[in-house]
């Protein structure tokens, strides 16, 4: 009972307390979610303060070098328009990275609202919600992704200009598609929670559902989500490399890393390391990130936290 | 037994209909014309492309359109290809084998590579071999198709001049050189599909065995004097083996991801590569067809495997 006490009264009062830092000091003894941890600020540092210091344009066109190798003047080569490739993968990384946590948001949103409501109401809209989750398992992704972008790609690109359009669509449908592990993550935590002495505790004192929720609920099931939203990062990254490498993601000018491989693949022979660079860099993320949400499963677990006491 | 089977069956249906349903609907919120084209052109008269669009039915109302659009997809009638000059459903078909063949070499590989390491993390967990194996199934799963595809082409065809890169429908030989070219040309497909599945099953199949290891019925088979061989085959890994049936059917709509980008980068001539080709030809009845056909597969195969899996386990009982 008074790890519940605790628990409860780490969440809602003070930002600092032993919950969390319990959980934090979990995480760093796992040695390679530490290293994932290193690596991913490391890459997200470069993206975001590079460009301002690295300041070779992204387009300069040079034909006299183009397809060299790594050099002093072009630390990571240059492509077949003797486009210098280390402010390209600078300026992709942005596109890339932004393009995986706007739909990790997109996908834990969705997932938790149907995942709540279906967890909370029960009965005949819990059914229905778990019909269409379940719907939704079932569809194929990179089949259907390439469809939607097949069809809306050039209505949206009309309406918000190139960029703004590709990005919205990309990331709204991969959010879209991805939100089903939540939703089910969700519910099952409600299912569980509501029938807790804390949340009885809370409804008999007289809080309204929204407040049982939102206070007493919610903050309790966040623990899976964590984990699931770190994948879903690594997961989105994925899906829009593979579509910017299919060739129906980002166009040229928007080089994010799977757009860059998709314009090294051709020139393998000659130029290895342009392809070598942006795959590495979506391995080196993919894995970091994955090894992050490992450490964080293992720091989050609640059975952990009340048996390590 | 039968009568789970019928009722597996019969509840696939209600999700046939609900994915066409999903897919009628994102066809039918887009945007775009058949007739943008018609209407456009001052030589035909505003009557005439009435007249056609009242032949064609599209002036019906939403749920006429879809039943009849169904219908036709049921019936396998898909229309014509503009690019290929062909029937969609013939074309179709005759792409379908060659997929079938490299995914389903693939998944034998991936099942190949993952049931012995899982097993053998499991049964020693946290000595060097778990490490290792743990490890490479952690970089395996992370790797991406699309960049172990390039790096293949990159070691095998380019660096050692193994493997070649292009796969060809049809082989100039007959005989066992027909076979070994066949083969030649399916090994780095397979490979790059089968590793990554290998890698996400090895981790199923290890926290599977480890979950049923320490049962006590486990140890009472050794204390009655089997033989390790025999406790860890026949007794543990067939009880692990099934929850790793049903993670294995929630992996087949990632596997059919998979098989469109590695059939992509090896110019595999199978479905995948067709619906990239068919999406940068515009070729709309190809690019329908085929998601239709792989959303059915998708839908079959987690069908087999739920029956797979009352089969295994005899304690499944269907309410």
């Amino acid at each position: 009972m008074a790890t519940v006490a605790d628990s409860l009264g780490s969440l809602t009062s003070a930002p600092r307390t032993s919950l969390w830092q319990e959980s934090f000091r979990r995480f760093t003894k796992h040695r390679l979610a530490m290293v994932g941890a290193v690596v991913l600020f490391t890459m997200v540092v470069a993206v975001v303060a590079g460009p301002f210091i690295y300041r070779v344009p992204i387009d300069e066109i040079d034909f006299k070098s183009k397809l060299q190798s790594p050099s002093w003047t072009h630390p990571f080569g240059t492509d077949d328009l003797g486009q210098d490739v280390l402010a390209r993968m600078l300026y992709g990384g942005r596109i890339s990275l932004a393009v995986g946590i706007a739909s990790m948001l997109i996908a834990i949103s969705i997932g938790v609202l149907i995942g709540a409501i279906a967890g909370h109401l029960g009965g005949v809209v819990d059914n229905v919600l778990m019909r269409i989750t379940d719907l939704f398992i079932s569809l194929p992704g990179l089949p259907l992704l390439l469809l939607i972008m097949y069809l809306f790609r050039d209505t949206l690109k009309k309406l918000f200009g190139p960029e703004a359009g590709v990005f919205l669509l990309i990331v709204a449908v991969i959010g879209g598609l991805r939100w089903m592990v939540v939703a089910r993550l969700v519910r099952a935590q409600f299912l569980s929670l509501r029938e807790k002495e804390f949340v009885e505790a809370a409804r008999s004192l007289g809080a309204r559902p929204l407040r049982e929720v939102w206070r007493h609920i919610l903050p309790n099931a966040m623990g899976p989500v964590i984990v699931a939203a770190t994948i879903d990062v690594a997961a989105a990254i994925i899906a829009e490399s593979s579509l910017s490498f299919l060739g129906l993601g980002f166009p040229p000018d928007i080089p994010s890393w799977g757009r860059i491989l998709y314009d090294a693949k051709d020139n393998l022979e000659f130029a290895p390391h342009w392809a070598l660079i942006p795959g590495t860099a979506i391995f080196l993320t993919v894995l970091s990130i994955s090894y992050i949400g490992d450490g964080l499963r293992d720091a989050l677990d609640p059975r952990k936290v009340l048996g390590g006491k | 037994m039968s009568k789970y089977v019928i009722r597996r069956v019969v509840i696939a249906v209600p999700a046939l209909l609900g994915i066409s349903l999903a897919l009628f609907t994102v066809l039918a919120l887009a945007p775009g014309d058949p007739f943008e084209e018609l209407v456009t052109n001052p030589n035909v008269p505003p009557e005439v492309t009435a007249r056609l669009r009242e032949q064609l039915g599209l002036d019906d109302p939403v749920l006429v359109r879809y039943v009849r659009w169904l219908g036709a997809m049921l019936r396998g009638e898909w229309g014509f290809s503009f690019a290929s000059r062909m029937d969609v459903d013939r074309l179709i078909l005759q792409r379908l084998p060659t997929t079938l063949w490299v995914l389903g070499a693939a998944q034998f590989l991936g099942i190949l590579v993952a049931l012995p390491i899982g097993t053998l993390s499991a049964m020693r967990p946290y000595s060097v071999f778990d490490q290792v194996a743990t490890t490479l199934a952690f970089i395996g799963f992370s790797l991406p198709t699309f960049f172990t595809g390039l790096l293949f082409i990159l070691v095998f065809s380019i660096s050692l001049d193994w493997l070649p890169f292009i796969y060809q429908a049809d082989i100039d030989a007959t005989g066992w050189r027909w076979y070994w070219g066949h083969l030649r040309q399916a090994i780095m497909p397979i490979a790059v599909l089968g590793l990554f599945q290998g890698a996400a099953l090895t981790r199923f199949v290890r926290s599977a065995v480890l979950d049923v290891i320490r049962l006590d019925y486990v140890n009472t088979a050794r204390a009655k004097g089997l033989s390790e061989q025999i406790t860890i085959v026949k007794h543990v890994v067939r009880n692990a083996l099934i929850p790793v049936v049903t993670l294995v059917a929630l992996q087949i709509p990632a596997i059919f991801t998979g098989a469109v980008i590695t059939e992509q980068i090896f110019r595999v001539p199978g479905i995948g590569s067709l619906l990239i080709a068919s999406i940068l030809a515009n070729d709309t009845p190809v690019v329908m067809a085929i998601t239709f056909v792989l959303t059915a597969l998708v839908l079959i195969s987690s069908l087999a495997a739920d029956i797979v899996y009352a089969v295994l386990d005899p304690r499944i009982s269907y309410n």
